[in-house]
């Protein structure tokens, strides 16, 4: 007979709990989880990138594994352990093994005021939601957070983002008390000050003021006064244990439902896992542990004990690793215990860290880390053993020795999964080529991603080449070769291979260098050596298609058009017999083209205004609109306008992959602004500004990069934007794929163009200024000389006769290549 | 008794001038459709002009180069690579495309195209 597996609460440990108990394939089990929240678990620890794309899909955990009944809405209220049924608003629901797995609720200390409106705790996604419609409102203007702790400086964050004055208010003597020293505070307090974020520590709040219309004034028990509009409350979380008492089951010192090492608590067919747990590990205290992994390991233990099996579990490792406001911070072991310390200060570049040993320097108990945390994984796997180098070698700043490498088989690599090192040399050796691989035979990786530079290097020891060269011809990859091309002051693909290559390069180096080329020294792309360069679709200014016509593509900046040049097109059009279409890009492509024909065609093109819409290269391919405020009831911007000032901009910029971009004039994104490389929204102030969309093959929404934007700073951040891509992507690398690949990611980007961290601002503004000027249009060039005309023949020895194997028919009244049967392929022997 | 009967002769196309170095050009040769390359070091070489996996006349616009020393050129349509010296597909083992023989004659291209 089944039995009844009750989960109450669906938030990421239930998850995972249900995850690995249907891993171990259990018969004989009716799960069904009811849960408080309307929507089922998603990623908390991500909260805060909701704000990177105002869509909560994007945090999505997949929903409940197939055959468990999930019951949104509807919370647990009683227990009833006699008769072994849970009750919720909607009914009871029997259970012979229930899991409590209820989380925890935000801690609003008890201040007058807390329950105006304009003050809101961090939590949910709809608490996330609500402090969003509320912050830009109008008139909003100052944000302030109670508790600098981890969870404060994340929703200091996102008022940032919105756009307000950010005030962060901590009690204690230092901003996260609870996981770096006074040292590492003050570094860590420069560092969010460097942001314009005002930090009041040692101060606490004693009340708030305001009336029906919301706060007004934070009063500090020092007797000062902030005047705000917008409160958030970070000051801590609270298990979620108001079922224990009713139902007589024991609670932890500080709440929790009290369970042993097993997660069992005293009733045996009662279990509780995550931040409602209080774990007594081996007799100890009951302790809740805010962090998603020991809730994961709680979550393995009961999965693997509902199963047969045993575990237990140890002392949860309460190591933490995590980027706010861009800042590195990272705080594993016991880095408060007593023991030898190794103390780093460099006020100069930001960087604070502590290693902790024991008295006899032989093993390491704990750390602290900010500003730079490159040294965290390796660190965090040597816990409890030896160093596998000296201490101040291993906090060199991206000190990447072998000696680091020497990690005992059982040091944890990825603590979000319980990975060892062992576990991954293992997937290794079984074939795991990539860290794309290693995710998917370990799920190392998958969690926080802090152990990724780890699995690299492991990679890496392990033998796996993650060779950057181009290809045969030369070992660098596409950024070094852009390097030396702008440093040598290379002019030609001669020059290079000669210098830095070898033999006469193939159809992937050559498109990358005249791309490079092409930036570093703007002008026409065809002439002397550079033409023999460049692909078909460049070497002919059109797209080369199936049967080895060309079509044509005229740029129609932002997709507005008049209709005496529509007309013109269609002329052109009929005139040569060619197949018309609407690309997506709001744009008009027209089909069958010969190469003989392209001049004759163009020349018309140009005449009536048109100029190449570089369809056929790597290069800006359209900026689209929705029509904007203008016409729309609903714009609040004229994206017409700007997405043809773009367009014009960018047009011709050449770059490691194509361009897209778009420009809404509302929040309702008509445009689709979100799917492509840079994306522009219009807000009531501005503009907001996403970048790293992409449609295609790999879809991805791009991620909001900059809010209400003046269109001057909108220009200068797109074009340090591209110029930063095309100086630093891989070939064919859109800029979806290189901003994931970037260690850093969104932040790392924000610091090199916003904050200039690398000095290079003025380098990219150069540049982007000089692709601006020397811009011309490849048609009319091309048309305005003989010799570069000469290449548009079709036979060398007969120029005027068309390929006799291009053929057309008739499809829904327009030309189309002929189809053959399959096509027969010459294969090899006796000549 | 056999006669064999060779119709083939060598035909001028263009000036050597006329081609680019690592580009190719088409030429029509008696209804044979010909690409013929001018390499880095000024060699010559002709192939057919049909790509054999795409089926369209376009080899000429391929990309020319080299791999481990072997003069290439890579089909426009997919890429796939040629050894300019036997006509040979390095990518797809078995796949060909027809060689003729190509010259240089006082400053003109000539190609051979056998019309048995």
């Amino acid at each position: 007979m089944s039995r009844n597996l009750v989960v109450a609460g669906h938030g990421m440990v239930a998850q995972r709990f249900l995850e690995a108990f249907a891993d171990r394939g259990p018969d004989g089990w009716t799960v069904t989880v009811l849960a408080e929240e309307d929507r089922p678990a998603y990623d908390r620890v991500r909260l805060s990138a909701w704000f990177d794309s105002y869509d909560a899909a994007d945090l999505d955990l997949g929903g409940a594994p197939a055959g468990v009944e999930l019951r949104l809405g509807q919370p647990v209220t009683a227990i009833d352990r006699d008769r072994r049924v849970v009750s919720t608003p909607a009914g009871e629901t029997p259970y012979d093994v229930l899991v409590l797995a209820t989380g925890s609720r935000a801690f609003v200390p008890p201040i007058s005021g807390s329950d105006l409106p304009g003050v809101f705790v961090y939590r949910t996604i709809e608490d996330l939601e609500q402090l969003k419609e509320w912050s830009t409102a109008n008139g909003r203007r100052v944000g302030a957070v109670l508790g600098g702790g981890l969870l404060g400086l994340e929703a200091a964050n996102a008022l940032r983002l919105l756009g307000l004055e950010t005030h962060v208010v901590e009690f204690a003597p230092r901003l996260m008390p609870l996981q770096v020293d006074e040292g590492g505070g003050a570094v860590l307090k420069r560092h969010i000050e460097g942001l314009g974020v005002t930090v009041h520590t040692a101060r606490g709040c004693a009340g708030l003021e305001g009336g029906p219309d919301g706060v007004t004034r934070m009063r500090f028990n020092d007797g000062g006064e902030l005047a705000v509009d917008v409160v958030v409350v970070a000051a801590g979380i609270r298990p979620r244990d108001e079922l224990a008492e009713a139902a007589g089951l024991a609670k932890g010192p500080r709440g929790g439902f009290l369970v042993d090492d097993a997660c069992a608590t005293a009733d045996p067919a009662i279990w509780a896992i995550g931040e409602c747990a209080s774990l007594s590990v081996a007799g100890g205290d009951g302790v809740c542990y805010g962090l998603v992994a020991p809730g994961y390991a709680m979550a393995e233990v009961v999965a693997d004990r509902l199963t047969g099996g045993e575990s237990k579990m140890a002392l949860p490792d309460t190591s933490t690793k995590l980027k706010l406001l861009g800042v590195d911070v990272a705080s594993f072991g016991a880095p408060f215990a007593p023991g030898l310390d190794v103390v780093v200060t460099d006020q100069v570049t930001g960087v604070y860290a502590k290693l902790l040993l024991t008295d006899d320097a032989k093993t390491l108990l704990g750390g602290i880390l900010v500003g730079d945390a490159s040294a965290y994984p390796t660190l965090r796997a040597s816990l409890g053993g030896p160093l596998p180098a000296a201490p101040l070698a291993m906090l060199a700043p991206a000190g990447e020795g072998g000696a680091k490498m020497d990690l005992p088989g059982t040091a944890q690599v990825c603590s979000c999964h319980a990975v060892t090192k062992d576990h991954v040399t293992d997937a290794i050796a079984g074939g795991c080529a990539d860290v794309a691989g290693l995710k998917t035979c370990t799920k190392a990786g998958t969690g926080c991603g802090s152990c990724i530079p780890l699995l690299k290097q492991l990679l890496a020891a392990g033998g796996v080449a993650q060779s950057k060269a181009l290809c045969e011809h030369f070992t660098y990859s596409r950024q070094e070769l852009f390097d030396i091309i702008r440093v040598r002051r290379v002019t030609s693909f001669s020059e290079l291979v000669s210098e830095y290559g070898s033999g006469r390069g193939c159809d992937i180096c050559k498109p990358a260098i005249a791309s490079i080329l092409a930036t570093t020294n703007p002008g026409y792309i065809l002439d002397g050596e550079q033409a023999a360069l460049q692909d078909t679709n460049d070497h002919f200014l059109a797209n080369i298609q199936r049967d080895g016509t060309y079509s044509v593509v005229p740029r129609i900046p932002g997709g507005e058009i008049t209709p005496e040049k529509l007309i013109v097109i269609g002329e052109v059009a009929r005139d040569f017999g060619l197949y018309t279409k609407i690309t997506g890009g709001q744009r008009i492509d027209l089909f069958g083209a010969r190469v003989e024909q392209l001049p004759v065609i163009w020349q018309r093109l140009v005449d009536a205004g048109f100029e190449s819409g570089h369809a056929y290269g790597k290069a800006l391919r359209t900026v689209k609109s929705c029509v904007g405020e203008t016409w729309c009831r609903y714009g609040v911007q004229d994206s017409v306008g700007l997405a043809i000032d773009l367009e014009l901009r960018y047009r011709g910029l050449r770059a490691p992959h194509k361009l897209k971009s778009a420009v809404s004039g509302c929040a309702r994104e008509c445009a689709e602004a979100r799917s492509k490389d840079f994306g522009i929204i219009a807000t009531e102030n501005g503009w907001n500004l996403y970048v790293a969309g992409n449609g295609g093959f790999r879809p991805r929404h791009a991620d909001l990069f900059l809010t209400d934007l003046s269109t001057q700073d909108l220009v200068r951040y797109i074009d340090r934007f591209l110029m930063y891509y095309i100086r630093t992507a891989d070939r064919l690398q859109r800029t979806s794929a290189w901003l994931e690949a970037m260690d850093g990611g969104l932040d790392h980007l924000r610091d090199v163009i916003v904050d200039d961290s690398l000095g290079l601002c003025a380098e990219l503004d150069a540049q982007m200024a000089q692709h601006v000027t020397a811009y011309a249009d490849e048609w009319r060039a091309t048309l305005d000389d003989p010799d570069r005309l000469a290449r548009f023949v079709s036979f060398v020895n007969a120029p005027d006769t068309p390929d006799p194997d291009i053929k057309f028919e008739v499809e829904r009244g327009q030309n189309v290549p002929t189809r053959q049967g399959p096509v027969p392929v010459t294969i090899g022997g006796a000549r | 008794m056999t006669i064999t009967t060779s119709t083939a002769y060598w035909t001028t196309v263009c000036a050597y001038d006329r081609l680019l170095p690592e580009r190719g050009v088409a030429a029509l040769v008696d209804g044979v459709q010909v690409a013929i390359f001018r390499t880095y070091d000024g060699d010559l070489y002709a192939l057919g002009n049909r790509d054999p996996i795409g089926g369209a006349q376009v080899m000429s616009r391929g990309i020319v180069g080299d791999r481990g020393g072997v003069p290439t050129v890579a089909s426009p349509l997919h890429k796939q690579v040629y050894d300019l010296r036997t006509g040979e597909c390095l990518d797809l083992p078995g796949v060909l495309v027809p060689t003729y023989p190509v010259r240089c004659e006082g400053g003109l291209v000539e190609v051979l195209v056998d019309r048995l």
